[in-house]
């Protein structure tokens, strides 16, 4: 029985009774890897030496030095910066990319004692939601190895849906930390724009991303997130607001709550298994003492080309550094400085990539600008007001995290409808910049399904209170896919 | 045909901050390559600005001691092109709100004041610094990478290359006065492109305009601009058209030379940089930088005419440059007559940093020890001959007149009995000089006086001498 | 609905300092073209009076003191790039 599966409470006891070391903890996460991961791949790379190394240091701190995290694996998705460690962003531009510095998650993540066993697959750039647009590996999803973990911090959710790491870090900008982990049938909170440092993340789309935690439980995620959050002076557009102690308010207590669960998110497009369990959801936090009602999100409709246009835009300018002088791919006998431009970022990119800087260059070049990418931001505005109409009414808004479960690799999904509700489902909370949450609700034909609890900015505490009561309720975080045991 | 020129100015200001504007990385000049540098001027995946206070606070003192307004919200804008000195593949700049607008400075040329307006002053930063060897490499620098700058953009109201001159002298002297930039052409910390156009007097749209860039100096902006108009005039002349293009100023053949033709190929895709906040500036954050600034050239200029009676000249020679201008107000202070301050100032002081290539700093010379010499001067015991030497002494080693006076036996003889009786010698050994004085001959006076101070080692005081020996040879 | 064509492609992705082949040029002005549609639907939203969202948090005065630190080290730059000299980093001329 591997320990990958206890939660961060179950293993400090072991650490604290001094059943296990940290270095055996660590040891296991390798052990588990190198069992599993040949069928998962959902790892880039594995750093073995590094993190041993650092377990054997960490046996020797003070039994009352330690905190709820100290001693435990981490997966860290590549988008995300780690000094000495490759970060590649699942793409040919970073392939050898050695970072000199560290991103303040990866600082707070050591202070926190956690080790890093490794870096995660993902999307090219984490542009996609399948993590099939990685240049390096296609990752499976561990319920089911035929199908995708979703995206792009598919790598992440697979990692911990396994058992390979109980906690990773992933990053959303349109759904990419909600999806996988419903995909994975684990915990993943996208929080407030601003409530994490993207000092060391790796910007797509600097004012939708946000870096994320998946984790088997909902206790286990908000103690990573109250290790990783707080106002950094090196990310301007980090918040100073105070970050509560988000385990302290899981109290199982939702009497009074007022639900709005959008009818745009349970309507065209939303398979129906996935309605089902999101309604059985509502019915159980009904009988915690919630309460319901059907609401609307009127701009939710335009959240998909709004998020093209505001997402490829922003992109396209900040993936503009990788030029092939500094840093990164260089392609081999380049003969003049043109030609090391155009050639590193036609050989570097991936075709998803390319298409996403292309719209977005379109977006803001003088013709279109304002017709398209200023338009855009102002329907943002609207979008954004819509949730905070609801939130004067509502403590939370409820619907799915995807409109499917996942799906077969190398499908394509054809239903527009269902790529539509999709974006609806996940991308308008990015543009909005709110916190989001997916628990597991359920399985349909053996594969999960997301329950999202989205909040209003800054009141993860009140989602993780709400997530937690109805894990509690329900018994579908006790699940786990049966990759490695013998009998997939 | 007889045509008006038309200029407007871009003119860029490094700032004077320890660190640059969006990075923590130090931002002085003349570092080794490369090793002012911090990740995010890199441009490394992950990186993210931040705001420089300070450059904030020298961006609106500047743009107040244009006579800008100042704006009460801006933000960061976001500049795409490609180059390798530019590592982000942009510039972070201002577009729509700049940190000033709606300014202007009076300059003066041949005695005629004029305003010339200015448009906006925007924050941005500065490129890294491309050296081209001649085998096909490029060699990149980034240390000036994020160097903080203003870019102050005229309106096209200069009229000729005198007036850009006049105007780059003055926006000199007025950013130097506020302490946000050496303003030095030759460390580049103040580059200037000129863009310039002609037209048929009488007409009221703007020609064509070329764009001329490559200036270094004061006088070539004046040279550059003059030969630019020279050749637009003659395209003109000869029935053709004036191109949109980029020219660059060949200071060996004094020409203008053809960079670029603009065309449509530059398209900036601005957008408001979201890793930037936006920024607010109070009343309470105005007043304390409007505090900050000194009296500017203008009104010291006034200041002198009016309260100490300088010739408008002097006033403005000595507003030039804030240290020049300091000084002499310190050495007014410290008692000295206000004329002759002045006139050693533009004269003796000015010529020996000319001839020695320094600036008042690098001299012994203080404002007190200028006064203490010119007062000496004022009340006779010294001569202006003996003062000469007395300077020397002052700029060289420093101290303070009177001492140097002493302890050199340098006072002027004024003692009358002493006086005397050495001329009594003189004339007593000169008795030619006594008869050719007497049949009219005026030289030999001077001759005469040339002896005495001669026996006095100059020292002798001169009118007196004079009216001694009128007395004597009067008497013979 | 606006066609996104081949040319249209090879502009933008001079821009953006892309090559691409012909062959590319024509998926990309379907895929892109596609796209283009589907942002026409933003124009029949009335935003007249509706200030764009370029932060989704509004801070303001985010501002560092002028202390300089977290100097790169060269030869930890150099490392990573292609080709340096005298501790500059060396490119091709532009053409």
């Amino acid at each position: 029985m591997t320990l990958m599966k206890k939660s961060a409470a179950e293993l400090q006891q072991l650490l604290h009774n001094r059943e296990v070391s940290v270095k055996e903890v660590t040891e296991d996460s390798f052990k588990q890897i190198a069992k599993l991961d040949g069928k998962v791949q959902a790892f880039l790379a594995v750093t073995e030496k590094e993190a041993l190394a650092k377990a054997e240091s960490l046996d020797n701190e003070p039994m009352d030095k330690r905190g709820p995290l100290f001693g435990l694996p981490i997966g860290i998705k590549d988008n995300i910066i780690t000094k000495g460690i490759t970060t590649t962003c699942a793409s040919k531009m970073l392939e050898n990319f050695v970072p000199v510095y560290d991103a303040t998650v990866m600082d707070k993540i050591n202070q926190a004692g956690m080790v890093n066993v490794g870096k995660l697959n993902m999307d090219e750039f984490a542009m996609g939601s399948t993590t099939e647009r990685s240049a390096f590996k296609t990752t499976h999803n561990p319920w089911n190895l035929n199908c995708v973990p979703g995206g792009s911090s598919g790598g992440s959710a697979a990692a911990v849906a396994a058992g390979e790491v109980p906690f990773a870090l992933g990053t959303d900008t349109g759904g990419s930390v909600r999806q996988p982990a419903a995909f994975c049938g684990v915990v993943g909170m996208k929080p407030t724009y601003g409530r994490v440092s993207r000092y060391g993340l790796v910007a797509f789309a600097s004012s939708l991303d946000q870096i994320g935690t998946i984790t088997r439980t909902v206790e286990d995620n908000a103690l990573l997130l109250n290790a990783i959050s707080g106002v950094d002076h090196r990310d301007s557009s980090s918040a100073s607001q105070q970050v509560p102690d988000f385990r302290a308010g899981l109290t199982g207590d939702i009497k009074g709550l007022r639900i709005a669960v959008p009818k745009e998110y349970l309507g065209e497009g939303i398979a129906e298994d996935v309605k089902e369990s999101v309604l059985e959801a509502l019915k159980v936090l009904e009988s915690l003492g919630a309460t319901w009602e059907e609401v609307t999100l009127p701009h939710s409709k335009y959240a998909s080309p709004v998020y093209y246009a505001i997402a490829t835009a922003e992109a396209s300018s900040n993936l503009a550094r990788f030029d092939g002088i500094r840093y990164g791919y260089h392609p081999e006998g380049a003969k003049n400085l043109e030609e090391i431009y155009l050639r590193s970022r036609a050989e570097g990119f991936g075709t998803e990539v390319k298409k996403r800087i292309l719209y977005g260059t379109y977006a803001l070049s003088a013709d279109h600008h304002e017709d398209l990418y200023v338009k855009a931001m102002k329907v943002r505005t609207l979008i954004a007001q819509d949730f905070a109409a609801l939130f004067e009414k509502y403590d939370v808004v409820i619907g799915p995290s995807s409109a499917t479960t996942a799906y077969e690799i190398g499908g394509v999904v054809q239903n527009q409808l269902t790529l539509y509700a999709n974006d609806v489902l996940t991308v308008s909370v990015n543009l909005a910049g709110v916190p989001a949450i997916s628990v597991p609700c359920g399985l349909s034909n053996g594969l999960p399904v997301g329950l999202q609890i989205i909040g209003k900015h800054f009141d993860e505490a009140l989602i993780y209170k709400v997530a937690h009561a109805y894990e509690q309720a329900t018994d579908f975080h006790t699940h786990t896919p049966s990759v490695g045991e013998g009998n997939e | 045909m007889n045509f008006e020129t038309i200029v407007g100015l871009e003119v860029h200001v490094e700032l004077k901050t320890d660190t640059k504007i969006f990075s923590p990385a130090p931002s002085h000049y003349g570092a080794e390559p490369n090793m002012n540098i911090h990740v995010t001027d890199l441009a490394y995946p992950g990186t993210l600005p931040t705001m420089n206070k300070r450059a904030v606070d020298f961006g609106m003192k500047a743009s107040m001691a244009l006579n800008c307004e100042v704006a009460k919200v801006m933000n960061f804008d976001r500049k795409h092109y490609f180059y390798p000195d530019n590592p982000k593949a942009y510039q972070i700049s201002q577009d729509d709100r700049p940190v000033g607008s709606n300014g202007w400075i009076e300059i003066e040329v041949e005695g005629k004041k004029k305003k010339i307006r200015i448009e906006r002053v925007h924050l941005e930063e500065d490129a890294g610094k491309l050296t081209h060897s001649d085998n096909g490499y490029s060699l990149v620098d980034l240390n000036r990478q994020g160097t903080p700058l203003i870019e102050i953009v005229t309106e096209a109201d200069i009229r000729s290359p005198e007036e850009a001159y006049a105007f780059l002298e003055k926006l000199k002297a007025i950013i130097q006065y506020t302490g946000v930039s050496d303003v030095r052409m030759e460390e580049g910390s103040l580059r200037c492109d000129a863009n310039i156009s002609l037209r048929p007097f009488g007409q009221k749209e703007f020609g064509t305009k070329t764009e001329l860039k490559n200036l270094n100096s004061f006088n070539f902006v004046r040279r550059g601009i003059a030969n630019e108009v020279e050749r637009q005039e003659k395209i003109l002349l000869s029935g053709g058209k004036i191109v949109q293009e980029t020219r660059r100023y060949d200071e060996t053949t004094g020409q203008t030379v053809l960079m670029r033709v603009k065309g449509s190929a530059n398209d900036y895709r601005f957008i408001n940089d979201p890793d930037l906040s936006e920024i607010h500036i109070d009343q309470e954050w105005m007043d304390r930088v409007r505090a900050e600034i000194p009296e500017l050239p203008d009104a010291r200029k006034a200041r002198y005419v009016q309260e100490l009676d300088l010739p408008e000249y002097d006033a403005h020679v000595l507003t030039l440059t804030k240290e020049m201008s300091d000084f002499f107000d310190a050495t007014v202070s410290a008692g000295a007559d206000a004329k002759l301050a002045s006139n050693w100032l533009m004269g003796e002081v000015s010529a020996y940093l000319n001839a020695e290539q320094k600036e008042l700093h690098d001299t012994a010379l203080a404002p007190e020890g200028l006064s203490s010499m010119i007062k000496l001067i004022a009340d006779g015991t010294i001569s202006s001959k003996i003062a000469k030497k007395v300077f020397k002494e002052l700029i060289e080693n420093g101290g303070n007149a009177e001492e140097i006076v002493k302890a050199k036996g340098l006072v002027q003889i004024s003692d009358e009995g002493t006086l005397r009786t050495i001329i009594t010698e003189i004339l007593d050994a000169n008795a030619q000089s006594i008869e050719d004085f007497k049949n009219g001959k005026d030289r030999a006076v001077g001759f005469l006086v040339g002896q005495v101070m001669k026996a006095t080692k100059g020292q002798a005081n001169p009118p007196l001498v004079n009216k001694i020996l009128l007395e004597e040879m009067n008497k013979r | 609905m606006t066609k996104f064509t081949e040319e249209d492609v090879k502009y933008f992705a001079n821009f953006a300092r892309i090559a691409i082949s012909d062959e590319e040029a024509t998926t990309f002005a379907d895929i892109i073209s596609d796209l283009v549609g589907f942002g026409d639907a933003l124009k029949e939203v009335e935003t007249d009076h509706i200030e764009p969202m370029t932060h989704p948090l509004q801070l303001f005065n985010v501002l560092r003191e002028d202390v300089p630190q977290d100097i790169l080290d060269r030869e930890e730059m150099l490392a990573s790039v292609e080709e340096h000299e005298a501790g500059m980093i060396k490119v091709p001329n532009i053409l």
